[in-house]
């Protein structure tokens, strides 16, 4: 391919592509994205081509391998185009049907549609699937057209027109206003308007300039960035470029963690095609302008992510917050001005610039202009990458979305924003979701993830989970964070265990507010969130713990006993056998009784215990009944 | 060098642009405590001892003094109610992994006798000072933090120290909690500092 030298040879490569393509072709699209992958998702893609092959269909149908499209956990997804037929969680003895049924005679497969769990009805087409229907996914909408290792499919979709809007047409003044008018908040967390950080760093003196964008995602529960980067990694490049111009920078670097292995191929391909293409590189389609990109890989600490540690990372050292009086706007990698921005808000340029601020301004809600990715997971029906316009309702992600929770239980908490992030009570499901609320509610945007926790989780129990990930995820630098951390493990072990006293509450607090007040980095100013906001909504439960030695969840094991109504017990022997401690006594006839000094508390005899007798119980905060080890004669239910 | 006047506990300073807040403070007698920080090496921020409040009215922070530059018109506040509660609960926290030197002192002076919080006394805080002179100044390197979070701690590099530390020793004196002199460090065996396990 020869390099494309102006925009007019990428518009006339652009009218060609789109006319080598017949869009009235049915298209096989099988998700290739982590997700999927682990669903054995390759090997459904090989089997649509065989089988397709082999049903004569070669010449009247395409298939194509794309990136996420955010309903992993029902992966492998196969969407037909252009009807959009959805078929979730297909292997490898689907596809024949699939091909001489829906590609062959045009008739649906009832058996892999999506199943709607209220109606009992099957959705045929993805965009009627309730996951699907209330998103708005601007970005990742993309992600199901395009082969993310081949540039002709974003290019044919109208890829990289912004950049020739910029460069040509714009200028960077006028592109610097857009994203300035559009009011981009930075999606990395802290929501930091886009526009203004980008005038520091074009503004600040020193040479040469550095953009870069933030792929570490440290948040083990999140993986919106992963999906972009891997299902449209050319958006996140355009947007960089477009960043770069101007800001004035001649080199660019993407962090992304090891850990991300498909990201990094394919971010690494979509730099060489697009050097190839003459999209990057010298003279960038003749307009004089120069740009590079380096690929950085991280070895994934929480917090290499965090903008001074991944600078300083790389520059080949340490990755660890330094004290950064001065922003790395003006003074970062190398002490020249670095312009870092998350995946996602480089991913949103492009769209500002092609389709205007005012586009862009419509979605969202006042000061929280656009959509954001959430990833969520937990205790809830469908859990995925669910993009929505940022100021939308808990309510809306967690119940039209995400279907609810499961199992009929009853809804408790979200955690929103990472393991720093804060835990929101039921009382607040009413809330928009947006940088601003979330921060007013204690909580935060953090890394966009969004824990949904029912009726059986302890938040004491929750919070020292987090603090746990957060004793090891701080660098240890600085010694509010590294001890306050430490001691508020220390204190809420004592909690959980039973061993919480009067003042641990207040104790806590204390700890907290120097932790926000006197840390280093916005990892040790944040990691008291998750303490502070369950003190705030769920002080009971904390008071229940230290003065009942009660956990009102019944999850925190040290608090809670598992006991055998004797005048439930059928002396069925089911528990007794199934007790991996052995800590069960009984026989034929004989009611069974537990050994509480033997007891593991695992709850194995509660699960196995037949629904019908429902004999054993669990206590917490009282007294187990003794019970005559010896067992006395079972009441027989009639 | 362009000068900067701002204002510390109510005395008006004149200072040198790129100067700290805390070498503005320390011109004019005013103590701010520090463990981290030594003139000779680049401050390094993490003992938080040095925070003082910035700002005005209700729209102050705190910020370290170590490595925070003076700014004009800058006022400041070193012993303001929040510095002063906060270095106590720092120093609440540091005495619970040392009782010995300038920490045993400075928690005197603040009023605190023993720490309500758990833990061993190691004798090292972890403020670097050992690794940042044997890196910047001796460029020997021969320690080094390791370990992340709550399990940070300093090694001896068991390729560098047998060599140069026993005929070095600069940085034992530096110790504030004087761990680094240790009576086994006798060419054989450098003992990991600082490290405790996490609950
Ligand atoms: C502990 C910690 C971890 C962070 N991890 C990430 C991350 O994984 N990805 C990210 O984009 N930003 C992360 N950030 C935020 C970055 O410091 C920075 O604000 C962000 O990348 C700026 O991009 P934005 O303006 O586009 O949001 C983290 C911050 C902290 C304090
Ligand atoms: S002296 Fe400033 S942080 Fe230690």
């Amino acid at each position: 391919m020869a390099k494309l030298g102006s925009p007019v040879d990428l518009e006339k490569f652009r009218q060609q592509l789109v006319s080598q393509r017949d869009l009235n072709l049915p298209c096989v699209t099988i998700c290739s994205g982590t997700g999927c992958q682990a669903y054995r998702a390759a090997s459904v893609a090989d089997a649509f081509v065989r089988e397709i092959e082999n049903q004569g269909l070669k010449k009247k149908v395409n298939v194509r391998r794309t990136g996420c499209h955010g309903f992993c956990e029902r992966g492998p997804i196969v969407v037909i185009f252009p009807q959009e037929i959805c078929y979730l969680g297909v292997n490898n003895e689907d596809v024949p049907e699939i091909v001489s049924q829906t590609l062959g005679q045009n008739k649906l497969v009832e058996s892999s549609l999506y199943k709607d769990a209220k109606t009992d009805k099957s959705i045929a087409y993805e965009s009627e699937i309730p996951f699907y229907k209330n998103q708005s996914r601007i970005l990742l909408g993309n992600n199901r057209l395009i082969d993310p290792q081949n540039i002709d499919d974003y290019i044919a979709l109208g890829g990289y027109s912004a950049l020739v809007k910029a460069l040509f047409e714009l200028g960077a003044d006028k592109v610097l206003q857009m994203v300035k008018d559009a009011n981009l908040r930075g999606r990395g967390g802290g929501g930091f308007p886009t526009g203004i950080k980008w005038e520091t760093a074009r503004n600040a003196p020193g040479e040469p300039k550095f953009v870069i964008v933030n792929a570490d995602e440290g948040d083990p529960g999140a993986y919106m960035n992963r999906s972009l980067l891997e299902g449209n990694p050319h958006s996140v490049l355009e947007g960089l470029i477009i960043g770069a111009y101007v800001i004035g920078s001649n080199k660019g670097f993407v962090y992304v963690r090891q850990e991300y292995p498909l990201a990094v191929q394919n971010i690494t391909t979509a730099i060489e095609q697009a050097q190839e293409y003459g999209l990057l590189g010298e003279n960038i389609l003749g307009s004089g302008f120069n740009f590079d990109v380096k690929i950085h890989r991280g070895a994934g600490a929480f917090v290499s992510g965090e903008s001074s540690a991944l600078m300083t990372a790389i520059e080949g050292r340490v990755g660890e917050p330094r004290p950064k009086y001065i922003r790395t706007t003006v003074s970062g990698i190398e002490g020249k001005p670095s312009n870092l921005n998350n995946v996602e808000t480089w991913a949103n340029v492009p769209l500002i610039i092609s389709k205007g601020v005012d586009w862009f301004k419509s979605i969202g809600s006042r000061g929280n202009t656009g959509t954001k990715i959430f990833s969520l997971v937990g205790k809830v029906n469908n859990t995925g990458l669910v993009e929505v316009p940022l100021g939308t309702t808990l309510q809306e992600i967690i119940f039209n979305i995400g279907g609810g929770i499961p199992k009929g239980k009853r809804f408790k908490a979200v955690q929103t924003g990472g393991p720093s992030g804060g835990c929101i009570p039921e009382s607040l499901l009413d809330m928009p979701v947006d940088f601003d609320e979330l921060a007013k509610v204690g909580s935060m945007m953090g890394s966009g993830g969004m824990i949904v926790m029912d009726e059986d989780t302890c938040m004491v129990d929750i919070a020292r989970y987090f603090v746990n990930f957060l004793c090891g995820e701080s660098c240890g630098k600085c010694v509010p964070c590294r001890e306050g951390l430490r001691q508020m493990l220390i204190i809420l072990n004592n909690i959980c265990s039973g061993k919480g006293k009067e003042g641990d509450i207040e104790l806590l607090q204390e700890i907290s507010e120097v932790m926000q007040d006197a840390s280093l980095c916005a990892l040790g100013t944040t990691a008291a969130n998750p303490v502070l906001s369950t003190i705030k909504y769920f002080r009971d439960e904390y008071e229940a713990h230290i003065r009942e030695k009660r956990c009102p969840a019944g999850a925190c094991r040290d608090l809670v006993a598992y006991y055998i109504l004797p005048e439930k017990c059928q002396a069925c022997l089911i528990c007794l056998r199934n007790c991996p401690a052995g800590a069960i006594i009984g026989k034929k006839d004989t009611v069974h009784v537990i050994d509480q000094a033997k007891c593991t508390k695992c709850g194995t005899c509660i699960e196995v215990c037949p629904a019908r007798f429902g004999a054993v119980v669990k206590l917490s905060g009282q007294t187990v009944p003794v019970s005559a080890l010896g067992g006395t004669k079972v009441i027989r239910k009639r | 060098m362009e000068k900067v006047r701002l204002e510390i506990d109510g005395k008006l300073v004149e200072a040198e642009e790129g100067m700290t807040l805390l070498q503005a403070a320390r011109k004019i007698g005013i103590d701010i405590p520090t463990i981290c920080y030594d003139e000779k090496m680049a401050p390094y921020g993490a003992c938080r001892l040095c925070m003082v409040e910035i700002g005005r009215n209700n729209k102050t922070r705190l910020v370290a003094s170590c490595v925070y530059p003076v700014e004009d018109k800058l006022v400041v506040k070193t012993e303001s109610e929040r510095v002063i509660k906060t270095r106590k609960m720092i120093l609440e926290l540091l005495l619970s992994r040392c009782q010995s030197g300038p920490i045993e002192t400075l928690a005197k002076k603040y009023g605190l006798e023993k720490s309500r919080f758990p833990g061993e006394d190691t004798g090292c805080v972890l403020c670097g000072l050992c690794v940042r002179y044997c890196g910047e100044i001796k460029k020997a390197n021969a320690i080094g933090f390791m370990g992340r979070g709550v399990e940070r701690g300093v090694a001896f590099l068991p390729e560098i120290a047998p060599k140069v530390c026993l005929s070095c020793r600069e940085c034992f004196t530096l110790c504030p909690g004087g761990k680094v002199v240790t009576e086994s460090l006798d060419g054989t065996w450098f003992p990991p500092l600082g490290w405790q396990k996490k609950v």
